[in-house]
């Protein structure tokens, strides 16, 4: 698993990424009430807006952690937001991305290093 | 209070679940409650709001914390209120120079809203002024006490104007209030909604109102600093209560319809506009006893006599999408008329649905109206709804 300052995980499936956000994110955040997630074949850049998770309280997004094709979606957030809070490194992914160059992840953190930004 | 626009960024570090309230973003020169350390203890996450150190949500989280208090009873420290005594021999009728309530009639024991406006009419600040007897007590918004102590100061010279600076204030809501506050503080249970009186707690003199800003039965209760973490930890010992934060406050406000002072109202909203009416009896309106003799009178009695040019009013998102603050809303899904904005919006946990209010103009604000609210991008349906969207519960 790789970590972004973002506060999201990433978790390779073969020629794809699965990207969520973490346990501390989804703690932060408090209770989820709505998730929109993109369009399936949407080209994404690096940093862009992908998804929006609307907590009790606050609007958030989820940022594009890199360059590349959503390529599947997690429908299941949109009927049951809740299932963030649940269980946000597991059955809560948001989307899947074409993994071209697995070396993109490179720049990323480690669960360590995520830990240690934790602080 | 003051603007809380959320960060659009996963930060959640930063983003605090909070629409309401920080003066200032620095962690730096923040007030403390005679119960921060109590928050801390309780697992608060603290943030800054309108220059305090606040509690905006516990381990229940904001969900939880709405929920319990819709069901059962919720403590809040709302310490950070601003509690003011007017002394002087008429005045109510002195401070009614200010407000467009009439104070004159309220009886001892006795608290009714109101709020400060200006001479153009909109809306300086609200709150509830009681009378208890030999002097008036009003408790104003934290992020305007001292510019309406100053306002008072400067414009009612004759009385004598005292900031209560060392008492807490305490808020118990929900159905299970009564029961528990009766339970320590009997005396309490024979009060009815808007009723003020002093009771004792083991030999601690409390001021006790039966009022809110929940929209369920409750009470807020003043008492002196050194008392009060004492006090809350009574409470607390009761199984039905639980602490809730300023987060579950705001969504608990507004499911009740109730306005937030500098999103719902500010100084360009009248209180005609606002829908708040109803706070101004007949003696100040035209014809009235005491008519006018308010700053902006000119304008708000013209508005009550005439109808006002738009109105705050319910919106129901027709979508799952949350529309906040400062959403705009049009009066077609493409094309058509920018007819004004939301200005409290969020996710109603006891609606189970998102609510939210804002301003119209009249031709639009009848319950049942579609209308258009834009959200990154995109017209999504909403309909005016009647207020307030969670029916109240108070003990009249």
């Amino acid at each position: 698993m790789k970590y972004t300052e973002e506060h999201e995980w990433l978790r390779v499936e073969g020629d794809v990424v699965v990207v969520g956000i973490t346990e501390h994110a989804a703690e932060q955040l408090g209770d989820v009430v709505f998730v929109e997630l993109p369009e399936i074949e949407t080209m994404v850049v690096k940093g862009d807006e992908v998804c929006v998770i609307e907590s009790v309280k606050a609007a958030s997004d989820i940022l594009a952690p890199i360059d590349g094709e959503i390529v599947e979606v997690n429908e299941a957030l949109v009927d049951n937001p809740g299932l963030v809070n649940e269980d946000p490194q597991g059955d809560a992914w948001f989307f899947k991305m074409k993994l071209d160059d697995p070396g993109v992840l490179d720049d990323l953190m480690s669960e360590d290093e995520y830990k240690e930004f934790l602080g | 209070m003051e603007r809380g626009q959320q960060g659009r960024n996963m930060d959640p570090g930063q983003s605090g679940p909070t629409g309401r309230g920080s003066m200032s973003d620095t962690q730096t020169d923040l007030r403390r409650t005679a119960l921060h350390a109590l928050h801390l203890e309780l697992g608060a996450r603290m943030v800054p709001f309108a220059g305090y150190d606040m509690p905006v949500q516990y381990k229940l989280g904001v969900m939880g914390e709405h929920l319990h208090c819709r069901a059962k009873a919720g403590l809040f420290d709302v310490s950070h209120m601003g509690q003011v005594i007017l002394r002087g021999p008429d005045a109510a009728l002195a401070l009614e120079r200010l407000v467009p309530v009439a104070l004159v009639e309220l009886a001892p024991g006795r608290q009714r809203y109101a709020m400060f406006t200006n001479d153009a009419g909109g809306i300086l600040d609200d709150l509830m002024v009681a009378n208890r007897g030999d002097h008036l007590l009003a408790v104003v918004n934290a992020a305007c006490k001292a510019a309406d102590l100053a306002h008072m100061r400067e414009n009612l010279p004759e009385l004598e104007i005292t900031e209560v600076t060392d008492r807490a204030l305490l808020a118990l809501q929900g159905p299970r209030a009564e029961a528990a506050l009766a339970a320590i503080v009997p005396g309490v249970a024979d009060m009815r909604f808007m009723d003020v009186a002093d009771h004792d707690w083991n030999g601690v003199t409390l001021w006790v109102s039966r009022s809110g800003y929940t929209g369920e039965d409750g009470f807020e209760i003043s008492l002196p600093e050194a008392q009060a973490e004492r006090f809350a930890r009574a409470l607390l010992a009761h199984p039905d209560v639980a602490p809730i934060g300023l987060g579950a406050r705001d969504s608990l406000r507004l499911e009740a319809g109730l306005c937030l002072y500098g999103h719902d109202i500010d100084t360009v909203t009248t209180p005609v506009v606002a829908g708040l009416s109803w706070a101004i009896q007949k003696a100040r309106r035209a014809g009235g006893a005491r008519a006018g003799g308010f700053p902006g009178a000119a304008r708000i009695l013209a508005e009550l006599e005439q109808g006002p040019p738009a109105c705050r009013v319910g919106l129901r998102p027709e979508g799952r999408a949350p529309m906040r603050e400062g959403t705009v809303i049009w009066d077609a899904a493409e094309g058509g008329r920018n007819l004004g904005g939301i200005t409290s919006g969020g996710y109603g946990p006891s609606v189970e649905a998102p609510v939210a209010m804002g301003y119209v103009p009249n031709f639009a604000a009848e319950p049942g109206t579609r209308l258009w609210g834009e959200l990154r991008g995109k017209r999504l349906p909403v309909t005016v709804c009647e207020l307030p969207f969670h029916p109240t519960n108070y003990k009249r």
